[in-house]
């Protein structure tokens, strides 16, 4: 279990608790937090699920697969500290994880 | 007009297959869909990727569904319309009149919502005044590439779209290729040549910069460009083109009255029919307590739903259950000579 804070665009914050094993997407999703479409459903074939990540967060965050940079070149204002939420698994690890979510994926 | 039982929005493999249960069961249809070629998301986000579960099939790419999809409904001998969005519904009598973005209309007694997650619309620019130039000096696609000939032209991304263009423009007109990275997701041939024509001075290659703003009176003059150290650059452009891929976006049908709840539109598992009498939804786009996305699920949610349409196709028939296997009628419809 860890608790992830989303910050969403309307600058509201949500702080939940998302069991381990589920991705930074799902616990978005599964919460009703705005601005992660997920598309494909966790494919790592869209990028509606793109959130840019707190820089303090980035290097103790799973490494991008092949592919994850690629899909992010589609994202809405892509950044260095940008990820794929889909391509993040909760683990204890990642409790207080801070993400921003861009102000809309398309 | 075109007359038919049965309209299928979305030429995915749910719609493919949906076709078929029509076909097979002796309704009429033609399909629409957004993109140029059918196959849906298989065809568009993965077709080199494999799939593993569809029943019976161990391994198969997007393309090789799709097209194994393609060759079982080819006895029915289905009308397409590519590149055709629906736009407007109408209900008269009995009968759905349907107008695409093209203006072509249909007179269907049902329709079939296999839409997955919307059409497929190209990733725009998020700088705001790039509005104001599209189609004008800024585009998302090339329709006719000789406007561009000895003109200087910007184009942003990272892509296939992106590298092949390049390639092919610099022939004729000053190209500058603007990239936020330095890896490219186009095919490493392409990506060779872009740099080889770069260091010839035949293209100006401009990675780890992404679009600042646009600059223009009626058409645009000048691009302003932005590296990720923060140093801006302004190049003189009279064309903006932009590929960033595609997004998917339900579009008109929001409009139509359904019950859509996140994305997708509510249905009944007993024949799949949405909240309006004779439109029904498949596939993805559909949602029900228990649903999945899978393309298997899709099959069954299409097999239930052209058994739907039936009663709105021939009200005053019965239809009867029957196997493909001994179904002198079915075998009939697939053409089978015995």
């Amino acid at each position: 279990m860890a608790k992830i804070t989303y910050h969403t665009h309307d600058n509201k914050t949500h702080t939940i608790d998302v069991q381990n094993g589920l991705t930074v997407m799902e616990g978005a999703i599964q919460n009703d937090i705005p601005g992660i479409d997920a598309d494909c459903g966790g494919g790592m074939a869209c990028a509606t699920c793109h959130v840019y990540v707190k820089e303090d967060w980035l290097d103790k965050l799973p490494n991008k697969e092949d592919g994850e940079e690629d899909m992010l070149d589609m994202a809405f204002e892509p950044k260095s500290n940008s990820r794929l939420s889909c391509q993040i698994t909760v683990s204890d690890e990642l409790d207080g994880l801070v993400v921003s979510i861009p102000s809309k994926q398309g | 007009m075109n007359k038919t039982d049965v309209l299928i929005i979305g030429a995915g493999p749910t719609g493919l297959f949906c076709a078929h249960q029509l076909g097979i069961i002796g309704l009429s249809c033609e399909i629409v869909d957004n993109l140029d070629k059918a196959g849906g998301q298989c065809i568009e986000l993965y077709p080199d990727k494999p799939i593993y579960d569809i029943p019976a099939v161990p391994e198969c790419t997007g393309e090789e569904l799709t097209n194994n999809l393609l060759k079982q409904i080819k006895p029915f001998k289905v009308k397409f319309h590519l590149n055709e969005r629906v736009e407007q519904l109408k209900k008269t009598d009995n009968r759905w009149h349907v107008k695409t973005s093209g203006g072509v209309e249909f007179d269907v007694a049902a329709i079939v919502i296999a839409g997955g997650v919307g059409s497929f619309e190209p990733r725009k620019f998020s700088v705001k005044e790039c509005e104001k130039f599209e189609d004008n000096s800024l585009f998302y696609s090339i329709k006719d590439k000789s406007i561009f000939k000895d003109k200087t032209i910007s184009i942003f991304g990272g892509g296939d779209s992106a590298l092949d263009w390049a390639i092919e423009l610099s022939n004729t007109s000053k190209v500058n290729l603007i990239h936020r990275r330095d890896g490219f997701s186009g095919a490493e041939s392409s990506v060779q040549k872009v740099k080889e024509l770069n260091d010839q001075g035949k293209l100006n290659l401009f990675t780890k910069y992404q679009m600042d703003s646009v600059n223009g009176d009626k058409n645009i003059e000048s691009v302003k460009i932005k590296h990720d150290e923060g140093e801006i650059k302004e190049i003189k452009s009279d064309y903006v083109l932009g590929f960033f891929g595609l997004i998917m976006q339900l579009g008109p049908i929001l409009d139509w009255g359904l019950s859509i709840d996140k994305k997708t539109v509510k249905v009944n598992t007993e024949n799949f029919e949405t909240n309006i009498n004779g439109i029904f939804a498949i596939g993805d786009i559909c949602s029900y307590p228990g649903k999945l996305k899978l393309i298997l699920s899709g099959f069954h949610e299409g097999a239930l739903a052209a058994r739907g349409c039936f009663k709105y196709a021939k009200p005053d028939e019965k239809l009867r259950f029957e196997f493909t296997t001994t179904s002198k009628a079915a075998q009939e419809r697939l053409g089978i000579k015995k």
